[in-house]
């Protein structure tokens, strides 16, 4: 058994720190300015379970519009769910509010894409990591807390110096590594990172992804970590989910999405990722999907991603396919027995991973 | 006759903090046919090159010391503002990185596709927008007769990018220059994309200059390819024989930094440090502080493109080190 699949069942055997169920985040579409009446809703987020175990990374791809960042704002508690429960350590933190959110939250953090606008630019570097501190004053007393700082600035592998610069005086990267200092100050036990690396330029991106996994090792953090690049999420988690317009399509193991992809939007996401091997790129076999992603506020009936799939058939448009591991494969011992949610879930030889 | 030939040319910009050199004596051919791509990080000059090219450079503050462009062996820099504006749109022509804000977004498609025909071509109204019609058939854009009257916000991201292709090829250039075409889609619409304007470059057998970051599309599309870094290229490569092996540092470091398979759970390949700031770029080669190989000479002479071997080019001093490992 290789190492990874040792460490897959060990986190399996522990406690989940996260359990999400059935999480829904419809948004109103209202019409008429005096009395506003509801005409319909987009269905960002629409019946969505999973676990987060502690010290794992959970991967989530999928393209725009597909509800990766609406999940990532639910789990911060920044919007409320529709319906659904998310319960951290057991308790459901969706119910809570006032003190008992207040403690939640300090153990939930966020890293956010775009380190230019995720930075208020009239603070100091200092005044920005250290701005929970003064939500979460328990965590550090006042006199401590420039020094506290500078630590973490150190982490971050940012010289503690320049905790009275402004983020203008930096680059990408390095704010990149600001934004980061600033969700662990609080040393949480969850980061959320909603596409932390994908504005950097590709020589720093490298350098990024390592101080994650550095920091998560030297933590124990758990990382829900959300990103359209395939490859980069394939390096980092230790299990991916396959979302498309408000639904988990597949959840596995990186091994069983990469290898062994049964749900047809998966096989053709992979198939579309350019593969940086001029000799590779010619022997692989690429599916070109047709058209676009469909209105989230009017999804298909049935499957959703059916008016874009080659497999479809009635079937498809009657029944919604459930998340659950494919009955031809349940007592199979490869990758294949992983939840995919559809209804003729089947190996595709032909598929190169990125 | 080479189609496009771009010779020692220099882009200063002037600033408040000073001249900042953000291309310095750059070189490179486009054939008929050919796809070109260059690639580099923000700030490495790729783009600033491509405005330059194409006659859009915000002059002033930008400046152009020394070089020469020639189109089809003419020097457009010494053209006069009328014979340039003839090849531009309609020999060589551009597309964005941002559909959405290169469309007009209070005039229909139709019209901003029909006016290339009326501007160019003296075309009627009602020709034109048979012909919009047409290309917008062209670049498979469905129910296009019925979308024509559209407005961009109407489409989808693909599809704005589909029309970008459209008003670009609306009078058949002879060169089209890609300024991260597919950089703002998704995958999946990234690859139809990038499937549509390989087939219509075939087509119609134009030159294609593809400036991107991303090392994925590059190996997918482009015959050759040079690599800008800090306002130089510092390697020129047929794409194959880039990929196996690499001449130069940083095309070595940017190639294995891309997360591999067998490196899964292992530290990942960084080059270390940032980008260069263009107003203070490093004496000697503008790499040498995130250079592995770096030595003393790197920091005070500054490597030519050495001819590394047939059709390759590498701006380093330690180039056969760089290959032979």
């Amino acid at each position: 058994m290789s190492e990874e699949s040792q460490r897959t069942e060990q986190t399996e055997r522990r406690e989940p720190i996260l359990e999400v169920r059935d999480l829904v985040k419809h948004f109103p579409l209202t019409q008429g300015v005096l009395f506003k009446r509801q005409v319909g809703a987009v269905k960002a987020v629409d019946g969505i379970s999973f676990d987060l175990y502690p010290g794992e990374t959970l991967g989530i791809v999928g393209e725009s519009g597909c509800g990766k960042s609406t999940v990532a704002k639910l789990l911060m508690n920044l919007e409320a769910p529709t319906s659904g429960t998310i319960r951290y350590k057991g308790e459901d933190i969706t119910k809570l509010s006032g003190r008992a959110l207040k403690a939640v939250r300090r153990n939930i953090q966020m890293v956010f894409q775009d380190p230019y606008t995720s930075l208020n630019p009239r603070m100091t570097v200092g005044d920005i990591i250290g701005e929970p501190f003064d939500i979460h004053p328990e965590v550090a007393p006042k006199g401590d807390r420039r020094r506290k700082v500078q630590e973490l600035l150190d982490v971050v592998g940012l010289n503690p110096e320049y905790v009275n610069r402004y983020p203008h005086q930096f680059s990408g990267g390095q704010r990149q590594r600001i934004g980061i200092a600033r969700g662990l100050a609080l040393r949480p036990e969850i980061i959320v990172a909603d596409e932390p690396v994908s504005a950097l330029d590709v020589s720093v991106q490298a350098q990024v992804v390592n101080l994650m996994e550095r920091l998560q090792d030297e933590f124990g953090l758990s990382y829900m970590f959300i990103a359209h690049d395939l490859s980069i999420v394939r390096h980092i988690s230790d299990r991916v989910g396959v979302m498309y317009l408000g639904k988990m399509a597949e959840i596995g193991s990186d091994e069983e999405i990469y290898e062994h992809p049964t749900h047809p939007y998966t096989q053709a996401l992979l198939s579309a990722v350019p593969v940086p091997d001029p000799e590779a790129e010619g022997r692989r076999e690429r599916i070109v999907l047709e058209g676009d992603v469909p209105s989230p506020a009017n999804p298909p009936s049935g499957c959703r991603f059916r008016t874009r799939c080659w497999k479809a058939e009635a079937r498809c448009a009657e029944e919604v396919p459930l998340l659950a591991i494919p009955t031809p494969f349940e007592k199979a011992e490869s990758g294949v027995a992983h939840p995919s949610a559809c209804h003729f879930a089947e190996e595709r030889a032909a598929v190169v991973a990125a | 006759m080479t189609l496009l030939e771009v010779r020692d040319l220099h882009v200063d910009f002037h600033t408040r903090d000073g001249i900042v050199k953000a291309v310095n004596g750059v070189n490179y051919q486009v054939e008929a046919g050919e796809t070109l791509a260059v690639l580099g990080e923000s700030g490495s000059g790729k783009s600033v090159t491509a405005q330059a090219v194409m006659g859009i450079l915000d002059m002033p503050p930008g400046r152009i010391p020394k070089g020469e462009i020639l189109f089809h062996g003419e020097d457009m820099l010494t053209m006069s503002k009328e014979e340039r504006r003839k090849i531009r749109g309609a020999r060589i022509a551009m597309i964005f990185q941002d559909a959405l804000s290169s469309l007009n977004p209070v005039l229909s498609v139709g019209y901003q596709l029909a006016e290339m025909f009326r501007v160019h071509q003296g075309a009627s109204r009602k020709e034109a927008k048979a012909k919009a019609v047409e290309l917008m058939d062209r670049v498979k854009i469905p129910a296009a007769k019925a979308r024509v009257s559209d407005y961009p916000h109407q489409f989808s991201g693909g599809m704005r990018q589909r029309i970008m292709i459209a008003m670009a090829l609306a009078l058949e250039p002879d060169l089209i220059i890609a300024d991260e075409p597919t950089t703002a889609l998704d995958v999946t619409v990234q690859a139809q994309v990038m499937e549509l304007l390989a087939d219509l470059q075939r087509e119609f057998n134009m030159g294609l200059i593809l400036i991107t970051h991303d090392l994925g599309v590059v190996a997918d599309v482009a015959d050759k390819i040079a690599v800008m870094y800090a306002g130089r290229i510092v390697e020129t490569a047929p794409v194959k024989e880039l990929y196996k092996a690499p001449a130069h540092p940083y095309t070595k470091g940017l190639l294995e930094s891309i997360p591999r398979l067998d490196q899964k759970g292992k530290e990942l390949y960084a080059i270390q440090g940032l980008p260069p700031n263009m107003a203070k770029v490093p004496d000697g080669c503008a790499f040498h502080p995130r250079c592995p190989v770096a030595r003393d000479v790197c920091r005070s002479e500054l490597p030519p493109l050495a001819e590394v071997g047939e059709g390759r080019g590498s701006a380093c001093h330690f180039w056969k080190e760089t290959l032979g490992e």
